[in-house]
């Protein structure tokens, strides 16, 4: 009897230390993806949405972006719409932050307005695409709790439950590539009910400066509504240097020219 | 303004010499076919029901050295039953400089300064284009030289030399929201006996911390709006003080919640007074995970100059509704109603618009006046004025 609570208490305890040890290893390998990519400094990149409904017609959207790595806090980011024409020269300045809600400003050139918006609606979708403004935004160490699920042939599987109780999901099981500079290869997103929403694919990676890994497409499927959206990034440009000066309200309006 | 021009393209090329050759340059092109009904019996002699109308707006813009020189271009000319309508403009014509934390614009440019939806009472910079909207959001190009400066620690500040000043445009005969009396232009003069040309100047800092945005500008010249009265045969009469105009706008963002409040104290010869439009807006997002968002807004607007107020809102009220589907159309609707809190007086509206295929857009607005009492000075001559209007829009 003795040795069966002890053998229980054994199992129990290395259990728990399972359940403890899954979450270091998660949050580690969530600090290594972040470490990998450090030191990017700042970049612009021209983006492609493909938009593909159930019956397969399709509406595109193009967009540039530029992001200025900050270390101590989250990134700073722009993005300029091209088209649709109606919308050219909207655009939004993002300062995200590591804890709290990150602040945004919407431009809309049409009266040369600059609007704080609120950052709270996260769960909402981009541009009536299947990507939630969530998904785009900058992925920082602290947005998430970890759980390490598997380790596959290098591929890394860790379950990501958002902190911001304003998430559209339960969790995420997101792909870490280990020896790829541990970049990310696929999410797969629950929704609140905890049912399989969407996947995430990225693909076409290159690698710059030798370091940085960045995907040329991230086709995005949602198996609920059957919709496609498909992102296609080009020209990226790492040799700008840009500044912070190059993401005020200033250069919000200028870019949404 | 020929003058102006020269100006500018002189400054363009001693500015730009010698810098890096790579120029991108972009051509867009508007093509706007609306329609206007007014369903009610016009009240003035001469106004028409039915009011078609094609507008243009081509855009040219250059930009090199990074995209940190740029020459932009914008006009715009509409054709309508309305002669007055019937109107062209330089919206913008201007060369821009940035480097590092300054910025310099010189020509004919739009500045928009302010918070609140419900009316625009901190916005100072442009003279509307009275004739192109009911709302008062369209502008004039206004010729500046401007100095922007941003600073990491205490903000932006923004410094505006404004040579010329241009005259708001007025309905016409055949037009409806008009005064039974249609307002010539040139019967308009100026206190200043510089005319347009009395020089202007103006100085905004604009700043946010954490959740808080704020703006603090001073306007000194001659006004943008028109100072009416009435003579002794009970005519209109009408002309643009030189004016001094503070104005301060502040929004919260909390969460969900946009907490917005803009004032301005104004004073010149004739008239001292003071406004403020405050409110809030509510956004429930995604509801039930459709992608749909509504918006609520409530907004208080109060004005010293009580019947005198050209806007017509000295204390009033603001609702209003503002739902985006986010559908791949960007379908989007905005309703609202203006209720004057002492009066019977109502303005009820409807602000829609859709995408249609990839290049096309379509725009419906509705008016409402109801209940308008005789007593209200402004008011009073539109309340046989409201009207549907159907837009499409094409781009290129």
């Amino acid at each position: 009897m003795k040795k069966i609570i002890v053998i229980a208490l054994v199992l129990g305890n290395m259990s728990m230390l399972t359940a403890q040890n899954q979450e270091k290893k998660g949050i580690e390998i969530a600090k290594a993806a972040n470490l990998a990519d450090q030191g990017f400094g700042s970049l612009e990149v021209n983006l492609k949405m493909i938009l593909k409904n159930k019956n397969g017609q399709v509406s595109e959207r193009q967009m540039t972006n530029k992001v200025l790595e900050l270390i101590e806090d989250g990134d700073k980011s722009l993005v300029a719409f091209n088209t649709p024409k109606d919308v050219k020269g909207t655009a939004t300045l993002t300062f995200t932050h590591k804890i709290g809600s990150d602040d945004q400003w919407l431009y809309l050139p049409s009266i040369k307005r600059v609007k704080r918006i609120s950052s709270s609606n996260k769960s909402g979708p981009f541009m009536g695409s299947e990507f939630a403004f969530e998904d785009l935004s900058s992925d920082e160490v602290e947005k998430y709790t970890y759980k390490f699920i598997e380790e596959n042939d290098g591929l890394l599987k860790v379950e990501q439950d958002p902190v911001d109780p304003k998430s559209g999901y339960a969790r995420r099981l997101v792909t870490y590539n280990k020896n790829k500079g541990y970049r990310l290869e696929t999410i797969e997103f629950y929704d609140r009910k905890n049912a399989l929403l969407k996947t995430l694919i990225y693909s076409d990676y290159r690698q710059y400066k030798s370091k940085h890994w960045r995907p040329g497409r991230m086709t995005m499927t949602n198996h609920q509504n059957n919709k496609e959206t498909t992102l296609f990034f080009s020209d990226y440009n790492f040799g700008l240097e840009l500044s912070d000066e190059d993401f005020t309200e200033n250069a919000l309006k200028r870019i949404g020219n | 303004m020929r003058i102006y021009i020269s100006i500018v393209f002189i400054l363009i090329f001693i500015l730009s010499y010698g810098q890096e050759k790579k120029v991108n340059d972009d051509f867009e092109l508007e093509l706007e076919a609306e329609y206007r009904y007014f369903p009610n019996e016009a009240a003035f002699e001469g106004q028409k029901d039915h009011f078609p109308s094609l507008a243009i707006t081509p855009e040219y813009s250059l930009s090199w050295n990074k995209g940190y020189d740029m020459l932009n271009f914008k006009g715009f000319f509409r054709l309508d039953v309305d002669d007055e309508r019937t109107h062209w403009d330089i919206r913008e014509f201007y060369y821009q400089k940035s480097k590092k934390n300054w910025e310099i614009s010189l020509g004919l440019k739009k500045v928009y300064w302010g918070v609140t939806e419900s009316n625009h009472l901190v916005d100072i910079i442009n003279q509307t284009d009275a004739v192109e909207s009911f709302d008062g959001e369209k502008k004039l190009g206004q010729p500046m030289a401007q100095f922007s400066l941003s600073t990491k620690k205490i903000g932006t500040f923004d410094f505006f030399y404004l040579p010329y000043h241009r005259k708001r445009t007025f309905p016409g005969m055949k037009a409806r929201l008009r005064f039974p009396i249609v307002i010539d232009n040139d019967d308009l003069n100026y206190e200043s006996s510089a005319e347009e040309w009395h020089q202007d100047f103006a100085i905004r800092w604009k700043h946010y911390i954490g959740s808080v945005d704020i703006g603090l500008s001073h306007f000194y010249g001659t006004g943008r709006e028109p100072f009416f009265t009435y003579n002794y045969d009970f005519n209109i009469e009408a002309f643009y003080p030189i004016i001094n105009q503070t104005g301060l706008d502040i929004q919260v963002t909390n969460n969900a919640f946009l907490w917005k409040f803009e004032s301005i104290y104004r004073t010149s010869k004739v008239q001292d007074f003071f406004a403020l439009t405050g409110g809030v807006e509510y956004t429930f997002s995604n509801i039930k995970s459709s992608g749909i968002d509504v918006g609520i807004l409530l907004e208080y607007l109060y004005d010293d100059r009580n019947e005198l107020a050209l806007t017509g809102l000295q204390n009033d009220v603001f609702f209003g509704s503002r739902i985006a589907f986010n559908d791949v159309q960007s379908t989007e609707i905005l309703i609202g109603g203006i209720t004057d809190l002492k009066k019977s007086s109502k303005i009820f509206s409807l602000e829609a618009s859709r995408r249609l295929g990839e290049s096309w857009k379509l725009e419906v607005e509705g008016r409402f006046f109801s209940n308008i009492e005789n007593r209200e000075l402004i008011l009073s001559n539109f309340q046989e004025d409201s009207f549907l209007r159907l837009s499409f829009l094409k781009y290129f």
